[in-house]
């Protein structure tokens, strides 16, 4: 597989992460590369094998729903970009 | 003061000899002396240290001290830290200020130990040589021309020239053990799930545990006893019972079955490398233990597979970065789409910003069955590989790395050369089971490292193994000539 400007651009937006144009030529040759070690993958059968997910194959632990916490929004908030009145704040979204 | 192990420490704290303000002031103006070489420590964090020796002075004077009471230790700066920096080596958290402690952090300062700062390491631990963190690269003590490894590059340069007595460090695909045996230490990776991971920056959570970094096996057991535990805060904690790690550390080691992988001793294995492991397998053999070849036929699927499940992973756990609740904005975003982009291209190195790529692109649409699903797969036969391999033997041995240290600069413009780095350690990871690396000897007076591989929660068995033999060598007594 080789990505090309475009695989770049698109990938680049998906993850929210803004690129220099002139770094892309770099960035889809290095993901070429790494892309062609990871297809080795695709020598060995796995079609019968189960996917693991946990090294014990173990299972979400549930807890009884109570609140144990305290609020600590001033705290968290603390170290916010910017916040008014108990909110963060980003660029407007809703007209 | 410095060459002394965390037991003699203890009894000179415990006996008055000198008193935790002082050893902690012995461990500072060695990092003020020699910090500056290495770039080993992102931030000192004087005055919070002095504060916590006081307090230690007074739990001794009150006899309510434990073992490690007084005893001073660096963090890996992934760890949150209530009221310190917690950076993660990036400017994204450049400014960030934990409002609250890793679950290790509050079990640590719970025993009385004295946290002297935070210590250097890639960006958000991806990379093997510690270039890649925003504070600068690490320099290895042995050669300051050389990496020490990574990510837990410089929790591994601060042990390897006794800035501190002991230090904590986080293993994904081998970031304990390999800068251990880059820089001559007893570094160990427990099993997943052992430690906590709450408080402790993710990175690829099916993959990162905490781990000591230490001068000796006694020592690593010491911090583990502190370390290890469940934690109702990380969903995939084990609840298990943890023993006593340096109750068995003199076991005899008559009868042990060490298995050789002969994956591990390939091609890609500097022939000088395979000669030192060669000469530790038969100091073994001398120390009782017989030896068996066995075979990972899978070894080979593990950087591939890795390659996929801890960008997948990581992309997903750094999206909380998003430049809205904490860490780096960028100024005047026009809508909240340049916000999130800004801050996030901004913030990121180039390395972190490839594997969340390689992530996103391995779990957009249409790719996850061949990707992520063909990874977790690939992951079971690597598994069920070692699974096999401990019916027939007690420990797993071979290199922690191929080489020794290599050339600050040597690999950083290509990634897949320095993913290569890893190729021993990974398959660990993948596994879930614990992996140690000890000091084995040196090639051209750089260290090199021996590592052990046990089945499920037998950390207490491997640090036994090292131990046995850290009694028998004093090659991990060795210290480079510009920091005796």
């Amino acid at each position: 597989m080789s990505l090309d400007k475009t695989d770049v651009e698109k990938i680049a937006h998906l993850a929210r992460l803004a690129i220099d144009d002139a770094a892309i030529p770099d960035y889809a040759r290095e993901l070429t590369n790494i892309f062609k070690l990871v297809e080795q993958m695709e020598q060995v059968d796995t079609s019968n094998i189960l996917p693991m997910a946990h090294p014990f194959d173990a299972h979400q632990r549930l807890r009884p729903d109570v609140v144990k916490e305290t609020n600590q929004r001033e705290l968290f908030q603390s170290i916010a970009p910017k916040t008014e009145a108990g909110v963060y704040l980003v660029p407007q979204v809703i007209e | 003061m410095h060459n002394k192990s965390l037991s003699e420490l203890s009894t000179s704290l415990h006996n008055g000899e000198f008193s935790s303000v002082e050893l902690t002031q012995h461990y500072l103006d060695r990092i003020n002396t020699h910090n500056g070489k290495l770039n080993a420590f992102i931030t000192v964090a004087e005055d919070h240290a002095l504060k916590q020796a006081h307090a230690a002075d007074l739990r001794l004077q009150q006899k309510t001290a434990g073992k490690l009471t007084g005893i001073p230790l660096a963090h890996k700066d992934i760890f949150c830290t209530q009221g310190l920096r917690t950076s993660c080596a990036s400017k994204m958290l450049d400014n960030f200020i934990s409002p609250y402690n890793a679950t290790i952090v509050e079990k640590i300062n719970a025993a009385g130990m004295v946290t002297l700062g935070k210590t250097n390491m890639d960006e958000f631990a991806m990379g093997s040589s510690n270039e890649t963190s925003f504070y600068g690269a690490v320099k290895n003590p042995w050669d300051t021309d050389r990496v020490p490894g990574g990510s837990s590059g410089g929790s591994a340069a601060a042990m390897a020239a006794r800035l501190a007595p002991v230090a904590t460090g986080t293993d994904t695909g081998g970031s304990i053990r390999q800068p251990a045996s880059l820089c001559n230490l007893t570094g160990l990776k427990p099993t997943y799930g052992r430690v906590s991971r709450y408080g402790m920056i993710a990175f690829a959570s099916s993959l990162d545990q905490a781990g000591p970094m230490a001068k000796s096996a006694e020592d690593a057991a010491l911090l583990l006893n502190e370390m290890a535990g469940f934690d109702e805060r990380d969903s995939t904690s084990v609840e298990r019972d943890v023993p006593d790690y340096t109750a068995n550390l003199n076991d005899s080691l008559e009868g042990l079955k060490i298995g050789l992988p002969k994956e591990f001793f390939d091609d890609g294995l500097d022939s000088d490398v395979a000669a030192t492991i060669d000469t530790a397998i038969k100091m073994y053999e001398s120390l009782g233990a017989t030896i068996k070849e066995i075979t990972l036929p899978n070894t080979g699927l593990s950087v591939p597979t890795y390659y996929v499940v801890a960008p997948a992973e990581c992309s997903s756990n750094l999206s909380r970065m998003d430049g809205v609740r904490f860490g780096h904005r960028c100024n005047e975003p026009k809508d909240l789409d340049d916000l999130y982009a800004r801050s996030r291209g901004e913030g990121f190195g180039e390395e972190v910003k490839r594997r969340i790529m390689i992530g996103t692109y391995a779990l957009s649409a249409g790719y996850y069955d061949a990707y992520y699903l063909k990874a977790q797969q690939c992951r079971r036969l690597i598994s069920d590989d070692f699974k096999r391999a401990f019916n027939d033997v007690d420990v797993i041995m071979g290199p922690t790395a191929p080489t020794t240290a290599f050339k600050t600069g040597e690999k950083t413009d290509d990634p897949v050369a320095m993913y290569l780095a890893d190729i021993y350690t990974i398959s660990t990871n993948l596994a879930g089971l614990p992996g140690m690396s000890i000091p084995a000897g040196f090639v051209k007076g750089l260290p090199v490292g021996l590592q052990l591989i046990g089945n499920y929660f037998e950390e207490a068995k491997l640090l036994n193994i090292a131990h046995r033999y850290q009694q028998a060598t004093d090659w991990h007594q060795q210290i480079p000539e510009t920091f005796k």
